[in-house]
């Protein structure tokens, strides 16, 4: 009974302090990175422990500068259009293909539902060098359409893996009444599969966004030209000139990181879901 | 593979045409053939032209002017990796990544997760909060760390001015400090995913083995050890297996965090360097295939040892 107490008293300690420990690590970075972007980098670099906002001392001149000066809204624009289109065409051909493997049955089915992740586990940096090659043959290369194909097959095998998993789970009777009633299947897929597969779409939606939001390798290899620089890229091309400072490359990483954080915090359910049904490689 | 044990077993004929198991059949081909093509042509052409690359000597500018066909098959760009002096550091310093980035990770995934597996105010705040390193864009987190580790930076001010050290260290290009920020920023960055899939697996755990151990008198620390602990064995095994894969080929995180200097010089920071540093396309593949290779058999295990049995739970 005596260990007993002593252990739980000890645990409650290890409990409290473990959850300051966690929130600070993970936080602090973040709240570094909003601070060096909003003060001047002399007060920064005089007295780098004064980590206090301190009202009249934050100043919004480095995000005018980045946006408007180092054209971070161009970049901006191009990140998002490469996400949005990766997300729709992932998700349609992904939910496609899904309920093929699920439901329908043809030659190769077992075969292909094994390879999904076979293929979902080919690392990056080996697929680089050759599409960079051919790439470079075919003129794709510094384009951003070239890197919304590379976003596609890096993200449609496991999309198919999730959305193969959860119409799983779905119960083939609906489907079997739809077909009876003179529904075709493409019908089908649209009348009743996708209705009650929206919250397994929408975790997939996200955590595709997030690949090609995030994705650094591919973008930094391929795009040549600053007018199709995607975030990633721009702010690597800003962090090689010596002229720019720390406080607008903070801003420039705050731009980057703000939406993939707000999306997430309105979602934040899907994802853990989408996560966790797929395990997003990384 | 799949279509001989189906016609094995008589439970998969091929359809008489005009039926509507035929219709089914070219309708399933239509609508996995967008998925198919891509990941041909951008995951398994490129691997397989990779392996062409490798046994030959190409360079980027080759790959323009000179058909395929003139370049003859060597095995000089394997033996180039092998015997040169930097190969074996360079293996060295990713098994020390990999192995150290891998298990902070599931440490510290671990021991979030049982901070968190109680209920309390403020749970799902805490719970999304942790993720957030995992969420947001590297470059972005990389350049943060790498300011707040530089030598006049936050962390070195706060350490020199509480006498903790006399002089500031260069924790992103000095041995072994490179390789200790490499392997911490690795485990902040992923400890969220491994926290998510073991606090999936903890809250799986039926509470009538903690009621039943409670009976039996056991104290936090021994149901931790003999409940817990084994239940978790298959999660564990398995975001070990699969992180170390991720870790072993990753470029991103240490070309960001230190550039491959201070011994973090690791073989996917060499690919880099041969394909872009030296425009050896040939090389490049070749470490490439190499490093692929040594991923096939993880993945080996993975696929015939670990999913099975985590398929079964």
């Amino acid at each position: 009974m005596h260990r007993e107490q002593i252990e739980t008293g000890l645990l409650r300690i290890f409990h409290v302090l473990g959850l300051l420990f966690f929130f600070f690590l993970v936080a602090f970075p973040f709240y570094w990175m909003i601070l060096a972007s909003l003060k001047p980098l002399i007060l920064l670099t005089t007295d780098p422990l004064n980590l206090w906002p301190i009202p009249g001392e934050l100043t919004m001149s480095a995000y005018k500068e980045i946006w408007f000066q180092f054209r971070f809204g161009r970049y901006f624009a191009n990140s998002a259009y490469v996400s949005v289109l990766t997300v729709l065409l992932t998700v349609t051909f992904a939910t496609l293909a899904a309920y093929t493997t699920a439901r329908l049955r043809f030659r190769g089915r077992a075969f292909l539902s094994r390879s999904i992740l076979v293929i979902y586990m080919f690392p990056a940096i080996v697929i680089a060098v050759p599409i960079y090659a051919f790439y470079t043959k075919l003129g794709l290369r510094n384009d951003l359409h070239g890197l919304l194909l590379v976003y596609l097959a890096q993200t449609l095998p496991v999309a198919i893996y999730m959305l193969h998993s959860y119409f799983k789970t779905l119960p083939p009777d609906l489907e079997e009444a739809g077909l009876i009633d003179g529904c075709s299947r493409l019908g089908v897929i649209w009348r009743i599969t996708v209705p009650l597969s929206l919250p397994a779409m929408a975790s997939v939606a996200l955590y595709t966004f997030m690949i090609a939001w995030n994705e650094f390798l591919f973008a930094f290899l391929f795009l040549d030209s600053p007018s199709k620089f995607t975030l990633s890229r721009g702010i690597m091309q800003i962090a090689d000139n010596i002229d720019v400072s720390q406080q607008l490359l903070m801003a420039a990483a705050v731009i980057a990181t703000v939406p993939i954080i707000v999306f997430f915090l309105i979602l934040e359910r899907y994802l853990v879901r989408g996560l966790t049904a797929g395990g997003v490689k990384g | 593979m799949g279509f001989r044990t189906f016609s094995r077993f008589g439970r998969f004929r091929l359809p008489r045409p005009g039926t509507f198991a035929h219709n089914e059949q070219h309708l399933a081909y239509l609508l996995l053939a967008p998925p198919l093509v891509l990941v041909f042509a951008l995951i398994l052409f490129p691997v397989l032209w990779n392996l062409w690359l490798a046994f030959h000597k190409v360079r980027l500018l080759d790959l323009r002017r000179v058909g395929w066909w003139e370049l003859e098959a060597t095995l000089s760009n394997f033996v180039r990796i092998l015997t040169h002096h930097d190969f074996f550091p360079a293996l060295k310093a990713t098994l020390i990544y990999t192995t150290g980035g891998t298990l902070l990770a599931l440490l510290m995934g671990l021991t979030a997760a049982l901070i968190v597996l109680d209920r309390f105010r403020g749970r799902g705040f805490i719970r999304g909060t942790l993720l957030i390193p995992y969420i947001a864009p590297v470059v972005a987190v990389a350049f943060a760390w790498r300011f707040i580790l530089d030598p006049r930076g936050v962390l070195m001010t706060g350490l020199l001015g509480a006498g903790i050290l006399d002089q500031p260290l260069h924790l992103l290009g000095q041995r072994p400090w490179a390789m200790v920020s490499l392997i911490a920023f690795e485990g902040w960055r992923y400890f969220p995913f491994d926290f998510l899939f073991i606090l999936a697996r903890l809250q799986a755990i039926p509470e009538v083995l903690y009621e039943a151990a409670a009976v039996d008198g056991a104290t936090p620390l021994q149901k931790f050890f003999f409940i817990t602990l084994p239940q978790l064995k298959l999660v564990l095994a398995t975001l070990l297996l699969l992180r170390f894969m991720w870790t072993f080929n990753k470029f991103d995180d240490v070309f960001l965090v230190t550039r491959g200097t201070g011994g973090t010089r690791v073989l996917t920071i060499k690919v880099y360097d041969f394909l872009i540093g030296e425009l050896n396309v040939g090389q490049g593949a070749a470490l490439a295939m190499i490093l692929f290779a040594v991923l096939g058999l993880f993945l080996y295990v993975f696929f015939k040892w670990v999913m099975p049995r985590a398929e079964e739970e």
